[in-house]
């Protein structure tokens, strides 16, 4: 056990959340909530790997990854968008629907090798001492491009004009509405946005940080660990990522536990009792339900963060929010 | 260019007409296979060949219906359990994991052993089917707190536990009681098997081989239980209420937050009966793998009847046949889109129950 490897492990493995978790941020502040994440990541996966495959080009499969999560969000953002119907139950059925996609579609894909986002150190950072050997070396680009999009995503939605119109819709659509800005087309727009960033959270998985395609097992439950994220980070970027980085070192820090014969000079139980590991395994889930709590609670102690109108249509000339 | 033709919703005033629903739920299936022949055609397998396979490995002879009747037990259970919360806008979909802690209930009775395993059959089943409601109720009941007491997404909590419950019962069928090493527990005493139909193949040959248990009486029953507590209870009415318009349910004095755990683990419950009806009438021991997905189908199941509890039945069936056939059908995915492809379409076309859709042709504007 190193916590050096566990940090690493970590900020790699929680850029994958970190995606999906900001896409959902953006949708989920524009007032559409959508729960098909894992279906979005598990399609963005099998389109990237595929692609990727087909083409030999992983830039090209990350491009198809990508688009196929917000293509199949489109689906989503039609139905509650301009049907209204059941923003929660709308969502569930896109998880369903992108997993049985993928499942079809990336059949015999199991087992093949692909070409893959390459992993760099970045000129002149990774030189820094420590600091650079830490954050800036030998990481797939993927994770670079997460450091860039907290900042640039926090920046957009709180301090740039069209993200201001973003929480305006997901705040007070009527509102927004009278002062001419198309609150359908916003919604559209962001709940594509999201899409992609969850395209691009399943791509990283099949095409850099992990590569290989293992049918539905690919995602395995991260698009709804995402969501808990979004929910614990009260809606803002900046902690969402923290979460996500927090996440995947505890992910890699229960795995590690298994290694040692002793801890702190006591006998590892789980290094002599295999089957105690299966406790090790429960222990995200049962995090992701503790840090839920946790944001629950804060969310209604200070009622700040969730969007006003989030989960309600907009229906224009009918009184509502 | 325009497009020539202008949708408007208008909102119906009058009721909607009583075929409508029955109508949409059936065209979302009928448009959802039709989708899925397009796509499989795409992917270049003839879609006739696998539709008319499908039907052969599901409604093919009595034996293959048998089976699935025994695969739409628990979904029976599961629906109406679902259908119970749906009610009330309570998006569970937990019943994988309460599936599993009914099942590990269940079985604890004869892995302990909680009675002598040479007590009367009745008496080992009723017990069994007491530990296994037990479990899944006490396992639906977390989420149901969290929800109402510290208003945590019920969705999320639902599908953490399921994947606990998994991880909890690998431990106890890898290690404590596990049979020889194997991944699984010894076979049960048959004490603790559910009666099938093929019991009685020594007085009526017609029988052999039909794997159909007793566990199907469980899910009428619990239908028309369900049924009777929507209709002519008082909890009924404050489910419907409640889901409805919580706002007048809280003013008419109705306890929103403890009918949010009760609920919960009524839902729990029956999903753990039909944990403990697998184990005692199909596979007699604990294992991995013990549901093909019942949860999930659950709910698909749920929405396609539209939470009536005797419409989970037909529908049951009807997913029975997709799961029975979906084992052998390649590519092995499809049954899992279909399904998805329903729930979708019959999400959409809720739209057509709450508007009126009027397609005209767009006039000129006259400039």
């Amino acid at each position: 056990m190193n916590l050096e490897v566990i940090l690493r492990a970590g900020l790699s493995t929680g850029t994958i959340l970190i995606f999906a978790a900001i896409g959902e941020i953006i949708a989920e502040r524009a007032g559409v909530m959508n729960l098909g994440v894992e279906g979005m990541m598990l399609i963005g996966a099998m389109a990237a790997f595929k692609v990727a495959y087909a083409t030999q080009n992983a830039w090209l499969g990350l491009l198809a990854g990508i688009l196929a999560g917000g293509i199949l969000s489109l689906a989503h953002g039609l139905v509650i968008i301009h049907f209204q119907a059941d923003q929660t139950v709308s969502g569930l059925s896109l998880t369903f629907l992108g997993t049985g996609l993928a499942l079809v579609l990336g059949e015999g894909l199991t087992g093949l090798n692909t070409p893959t986002i390459p992993s760099v150190d970045v000129p002149l950072l990774s030189s820094i001492p420590f600091i650079g050997r830490i954050f800036f070396t030998d990481f797939n680009i993927l994770v670079y491009i997460g450091y860039l999009m907290i900042p640039l995503s926090w920046y957009f939605i709180f301090k740039t004009r069209p993200g201001m119109h973003l929480r305006a819709v997901g705040e007070k659509p009527s509102a927004a509405d009278t002062l001419g800005v198309n609150v359908y087309g916003i919604r559209y727009l962001y709940t594509f946005v999201g899409g992609c960033l969850a395209g691009l959270a399943g791509a990283s998985i099949s095409i850099a940080i992990s590569p290989g395609w293992y049918s539905s097992l690919t995602t395995s439950g991260q698009g709804w660990i995402a969501i808990a994220l979004v929910i614990f980070a009260r809606w803002n970027p900046v902690p969402a990522a923290l979460g996500g980085y927090l996440f995947g070192m505890l992910r890699r820090f229960t795995l590690d536990l298994q290694g040692p014969m002793t801890i702190l000079g006591v006998k590892n139980p789980f290094f002599y009792d295999h089957n105690l590991v299966f406790f090790l395994q429960m222990m995200p889930f049962i995090l992701t339900i503790i840090a839920l709590l946790w944001g629950s609670g804060a969310a209604r102690r200070k009622r700040k963060g969730t969007p006003a109108a989030l989960g309600i249509p907009y229906i224009r000339g009918e009184r509502g929010l | 260019m325009k497009f020539p033709f202008r949708i408007t919703f208008e909102n119906r005033t009058e009721e909607v007409p009583k075929w409508m629903p029955l109508a949409t739920s059936l065209g979302a299936v009928v448009a959802a296979f039709i989708i899925n022949g397009i796509v499989l055609w795409l992917i270049g397998s003839n879609p006739f060949r696998v539709y008319k396979f499908f039907f052969n490995a599901s409604f093919g002879s009595w034996g293959a219906f048998s089976d699935i009747v025994v695969k739409a037990t628990p979904l029976i259970l599961i629906g109406l359990g679902y259908s119970l919360a749906f009610r009330m806008k309570i998006i569970s979909i937990g019943a994988e994991g309460q599936f599993y802690m009914g099942a590990f209930f269940a079985s604890l009775v004869v892995l302990v052993p909680l009675v002598p395993l040479d007590s009367p059959k009745i008496v080992v089943l009723t017990l069994m089917a007491f530990m296994g409601i037990l479990g899944g109720a006490l396992y639906g009941m977390i989420p149901g707190i969290l929800k109402a007491y510290y208003n945590v997404n019920e969705i999320i909590t639902t599908l953490m536990l399921n994947y606990v419950a998994v991880y909890w019962n690998n431990y106890w069928i890898f290690g404590k009681y596990s049979d020889a090493g194997f991944q699984m527990t010894p076979t049960f005493d048959k004490v603790a098997w559910l009666p099938r139909l093929a019991d009685l193949a020594s007085k009526y040959p017609f029988f052999s081989g039909i794997t159909l248990h007793l566990g199907v009486v469980f899910g009428l029953v619990a239908a028309i239980l369900i049924w009777l507590i929507l209709k002519y209870s008082r909890w009924g009415y404050e489910i419907s209420l409640i889901g409805d318009n919580p706002k007048a349910a809280n003013y008419a004095g109705i306890n929103i937050k403890r009918n949010i755990v009760l609920v919960m683990i009524v839902s729990g419950a029956l999903a753990g009966l039909a944990g403990m009806s697998e184990v005692t009438g199909v596979v007699h021991r604990l294992q991995e793998k013990i549901s093909t997905n019942y949860g999930f189908s659950g709910v698909i199941v749920a929405w396609l009847a539209k939470l009536h509890p005797f419409a989970v039945i037909p529908v049951s069936i009807l997913f029975g046949a997709l799961i029975v056939a979906g084992r052998e059908i390649q590519p092995s995915g499809i049954s899992f889109l279909i399904q998805g492809t329903i729930l979708f379409l019959v999400i959409s076309s809720d739209v057509l129950l709450r508007y009126k859709v009027r397609i005209s042709r767009r006039q000129e504007e006259v400039a």
